[in-house]
């Protein structure tokens, strides 16, 4: 599209987010909330909703609620009701969902994210809302039936819903990126929008600049991933300001993405609407929040996301980037900060994370869990480089590599017993450049006269001498120094 | 013993002393349900099951391991969950469904060596006053099979009339327990709102809904009650308040008795009905209770707040009726919109529609402030002011029904006027208060009716005690 034209309109998005808790038990039953189990193995007459059973709070799914609200400076809600959301489907076996209307545990709020320019936006959140999950009706395996497994029905969500804030789809990215980091880093949820443990929803209109009125909302479903979020949002905007731009009317209606044509088609129209008859859920009491909760579970809070950038660049003088990507996995984040529980050499640590430890991770396409050199080795590996008892290279060369295949060994060990301590006795050094020096007359008339791109030649000369073993920077001083006299 | 049953105690003395053994009660009762077939009063008996569970009992007996109420044979109303036996609450949608689990109520009797002999009949998902709208079948009241047994615990009620078991469990929502009982002569107990778990109770309405037992006699239903009460990890609802001693419940001097004006001066009052009524006050007084007439001025609010606030409910608790999972699947059913309107539609009978559609309407967009919120309020303002009776008050005495059993068929074109059947028992649903119906009048035709006793919020022990004493006027 023409950027002069999109720049005419503004856009408006909203998103819901369906966060998938990791809790060990379902939201209203003892049933296990086991991903990727047998299908209808984790059901008891509560999630097959048999006549007869009623439901039970699993009280982790509030504490879980209560940690995302924190996070996000929310107010945490005292009384709690629940509330049942009326309608038909094959996955939803009691006919009606479990959710929270009127009290959801957490109002208000925001996520801060980062826009190009380096500024940062805090997008503003309505609410956060507890609910159980439906059933998975299955469609493209029985060629005449549809299947439905019931082991997600009853899984504890939350519903993230922002404000109508978020201007354009790389915010909706970041967005979606910073919860998703949130969520980890809480440990409430595992954030895989591919498995659709992290589901959202889209609420787009656009509008003429300075206009006092929204225009139509479309929503949009079916995003797997975040990358296709922004993608159907990119379309949906492109969509509605082309029809905008042709005076077409734009339809309030429900439209899904379609990834391998990265377009929207529609879904349902306004008239499809459901009437949820909401009412207060007769067979739950409800849920009390104390303020003694509230502070047990801030004391259990781990640092979190824009807490550790601040540290990282603050305290440990890392670049804004280098400590956003030590961030952005969480584990990642975990493993570096207990290697700098035991350096104090954080720049280095981070190095050592982004180059050869990423690359690593890249070249095997395995997680850091699955990464058996330990933070103690790469916090020794540090020491060692540190006092000039190997060099990086060698470490990142020799040692590392021997740590992947013998990470029961220490650092120490294997460096001594691949013989990589290195030389850096100055004497013994200086015979070596002597005898280099007597080794190469010419080279070493030229060097002495000045010519000095020569001394990459003398350093490696002196390097293989020395089998490798020779400290580099006290090589390097002393060369200079013999060149000189 | 079966037939000349007065009392569990005396039953029990007539075990340990070899007089009857368990087997042969089961037995005894198996042939007289045959016999009283006609009755309708069992959809199906579980013969194999109870004999088995006798056999135990008989031992238990003998080794003087038996639970408190051992050899007791109760009967189960359709709507109480029973590990691998079918349950129906006489729908055509459950046809062929067998409950994976049992109810907290049924797992507690069954500890303390109850015997359960088989389900009984019921207005169609306990929606009715009559007992005529089960799907299979009219219950008839033994006492004069012309009239109904009332509802919906119709079975319940007749079982224990009739002398087809010794107790048996109903459920009572808006009075489902209570009504049957004055219909049939027969002790009902409605607990207080959350006493017994509702665990294994298919539900009507959640809010209202709680299960009660019916005996021949008071000191039984206060021992079937001390076994069922009792907080319940499974029902959250239920309350964790100890149990009292109900079965040693003794009524201690004087009390203070409210009679509501409204239902002294009731329009649809029988003359029996006030008569009778009438004389129980004064004999009350007599015994040196004190008996006062106070206002409430909500009897007419009682039964609109009360199917406004049950349909609602239970618009969404059989939602779970679908076709889809379990139960009645209609064969004409040829995509997922058809399985819902067709098993629905072929599955639910007339009263059970008119009450979902009535609860869908009232909790629908535009209408849910003028009914299902409004009813809310209202209901409020019933337990606010009947919390503040019980302030002055031990008990609240008025009839349980305007008048004693009317003849099948009576009220069936009329919903409005089966409604009007419940006015005096929705008060303690509503509320959340127990209340008992006991068998203290008979009308000039000699059918039973009862007077009914409600109490403050678990004031069941005193309840019981207080009705022991009534048992004597």
């Amino acid at each position: 599209m023409d950027k002069a034209v999109r720049d005419k309109y503004t856009v408006v998005i909203g998103l819901e987010i369906h966060a998938q808790l990791n809790t060990n038990s379902k939201a209203f039953s003892s049933d296990s909330n086991q991903y990727g189990s047998t299908p209808n193995s984790n059901v008891s007459p509560i999630s097959l909703g048999h006549p007869g059973t009623l439901p039970r709070l699993n009280e982790k799914s509030i504490e879980f609620g209560i940690k995302l609200g924190i996070a996000c400076n929310s107010d945490i809600t005292e009384y709690n009701e629940f509330s049942r959301k009326n309608y038909f489907y094959a996955d939803l076996p009691k006919g009606y969902q479990i959710t929270q209307f009127d009290t959801p545990i957490c109002t208000g709020g925001h996520v801060p994210i980062r826009l190009s320019n380096g500024e940062t936006k805090n997008i503003g959140l309505t609410r956060i809302h507890i609910e159980e999950d439906s059933g998975k009706s299955i469609h493209d395996i029985d060629p005449f039936n549809s299947l439905v497994d019931l082991n997600r029905a009853g899984v504890p969500l939350l519903e993230i819903v922002t404000e109508p804030e978020i201007a354009s789809e790389e915010e909706a990215y970041e967005y979606l990126s910073e919860v998703r980091k949130l969520v980890r880093y809480l440990d409430i949820c595992d954030g895989n929008m591919e498995e659709g443990s992290m589901r959202c929803d889209a609420n787009i209109s656009v509008m003429l600049n300075g206009a006092k009125e929204f225009g139509e909302k479309v929503e949009v479903k079916n995003m797997n991933s975040i990358r296709n979020v922004k993608r159907a949002i990119s379309f949906e905007i492109n969509r509605q300001i082309e029809l905008c731009e042709k005076n077409v009317e734009i339809l309030s209606e429900t439209r899904g993405f379609d990834a391998p044509n990265g377009s929207t088609i529609q879904m349902r129209g306004k008239e499809g609407v459901n009437d949820y008859r909401f009412f207060p859920e007769p067979d739950l009491l409800p849920y009390v929040v104390t303020e003694a909760k509230i502070e047990t579970i801030k004391a259990e809070m781990p640092m979190l996301p824009n807490e550790l950038l601040a540290v990282y660049t603050n305290k440990y003088g890392l670049s804004e980037y280098d400590a956003l990507n030590i961030i952005e996995i969480k584990e990642i984040g975990t493993y570096y900060n207990q290697i700098v529980s035991l350096t104090s050499n954080y720049k280095g640590a981070a190095n050592w994370i982004m180059g050869t430890i990423k690359s690593h991770l890249n070249k095997f396409g395995i997680t850091i869990a699955e990464f058996s050199v330990t933070p103690q080795h790469i916090a020794e590996i540090l020491l060692l480089i540190d006092t000039h008892k190997i060099s990086n290279s060698s470490a990142s060369k020799k040692l590392f590599p021997a740590l992947l295949k013998s990470p029961e060994k220490t650092a120490t060990q294997l460096a001594e017993s691949l013989d990589l301590i290195q030389n850096s006795d100055s004497d013994d050094l200086a015979g070596v450049i002597d005898e280099i020096f007597t080794k190469f007359p010419g080279e070493t008339g030229r060097i002495k006269g000045g010519e000095m791109k020569l001394i990459g030649f003398f350093m490696g000369q002196i390097m293989k001498a020395s089998g490798g073993k020779a400290d580099p920077k006290m090589t390097n001083k002393l060369l200079m120094q013999k060149i000189k006299s | 013993m079966a037939s000349n049953y007065t009392n569990y105690l005396t039953y029990r003395e007539a075990l340990e002393s070899g007089s009857t053994t368990a087997v042969n009660e089961v037995k005894s009762f198996l042939t007289e349900i045959e016999s009283q077939k006609h009755l309708n009063a069992f959809l199906e008996t579980f013969d194999e099951t109870a004999l088995a569970q006798a056999e135990v009992v008989d031992q238990k007996i003998k080794q003087g391991t038996a639970g408190k109420l051992a050899g007791m044979v109760i009967g189960l109303k359709d709507n109480l969950c029973y590990k691998d036996h079918s349950v129906s609450v006489s729908s055509k949608i459950l046809t062929h469904f067998k409950s994976l689990f049992s109810g907290t109520a049924v797992e507690r009797l069954l500890a303390e060596d109850a015997i359960i002999i088989g389900r009984l009949n019921c207005d169609e998902f306990a929606m009715g006053s009559s007992n005529e709208k089960s799907a299979f079948g009219p219950v008839l009241n033994p006492v004069d099979t012309t009239r109904v047994p009332g509802g919906s615990s119709g079975g319940s009620a007749v079982a224990v009339a009739a002398n087809l078991c010794h107790a048996s469990l109903g459920t009572d929502t808006g009075g489902s327990v209570r009504q049957p009982a004055s219909f049939t002569g027969t002790v009902g107990l409605k607990p207080t709102y959350g006493r017994i778990s509702r665990w294994g109770l298919i539900a009507y309405a959640s809010s209202l809904d709680q299960i009660g037992p019916f005996t021949k006699a008071v000191q039984d239903s206060a021992l079937l009650l001390e076994v069922m009460a009792g907080g319940d990890e499974f029902d959250t609802t239920s309350s964790q308040k100890p149990v009292d001693a109900y079965a040693s419940a003794k009524s201690e001097g004087p009390k203070k008795v409210a009679v509501l004006r409204d239902a002294l001066e009731s329009e649809g009052l029988s003359p029996a009905v006030k008569a009778r009524f009438i004389e129980i006050i004064e004999k009350l007084k007599a015994k040196g209770h004190q008996v006062e007439v106070v206002d409430f001025n909500l009897l007419n609010q009682m039964v609109p707040t009360y199917y406004v606030v049950s349909n609602a409910e239970a618009s969404s608790n059989l939602s779970r009726f679908d076709g889809i999972h379990y139960g009645y699947r209609s064969e004409q059913a040829t995509d997922i919109e058809s399985t819902y309107v067709k098993s629905r539609t072929e599955g639910f009978g007339t009263e059970v529609k008119r009450r979902i559609m009535m609860g869908t309407f009232v909790l629908s967009t535009g209408y849910y402030d003028a009914y299902f919120a409004k009813a809310q309020k209202v209901r409020r303002l019933i337990q606010d002011k009947t919390k503040a009776i019980f302030q002055d008050y031990d008990f609240v005495l008025t009839p349980t029904t305007p008048h004693a059993a009317f003849k099948l068929g009576h009220n069936s074109d009329d919903p409005v006027a089966m409604y009007l059947e419940d006015i005096f028992t929705v008060h303690a649903n509503l509320a959340g208060n127990p209340a008992i119906s006991l068998p203290l009048g008979t009308n000039e035709e000699g059918m039973p009716f009862g007077i009914q006793l409600m109490a403050p919020f678990f004031g069941e022990k005193e309840l019981f005690g207080f009705s022991e004493e009534m048992m004597k006027l």
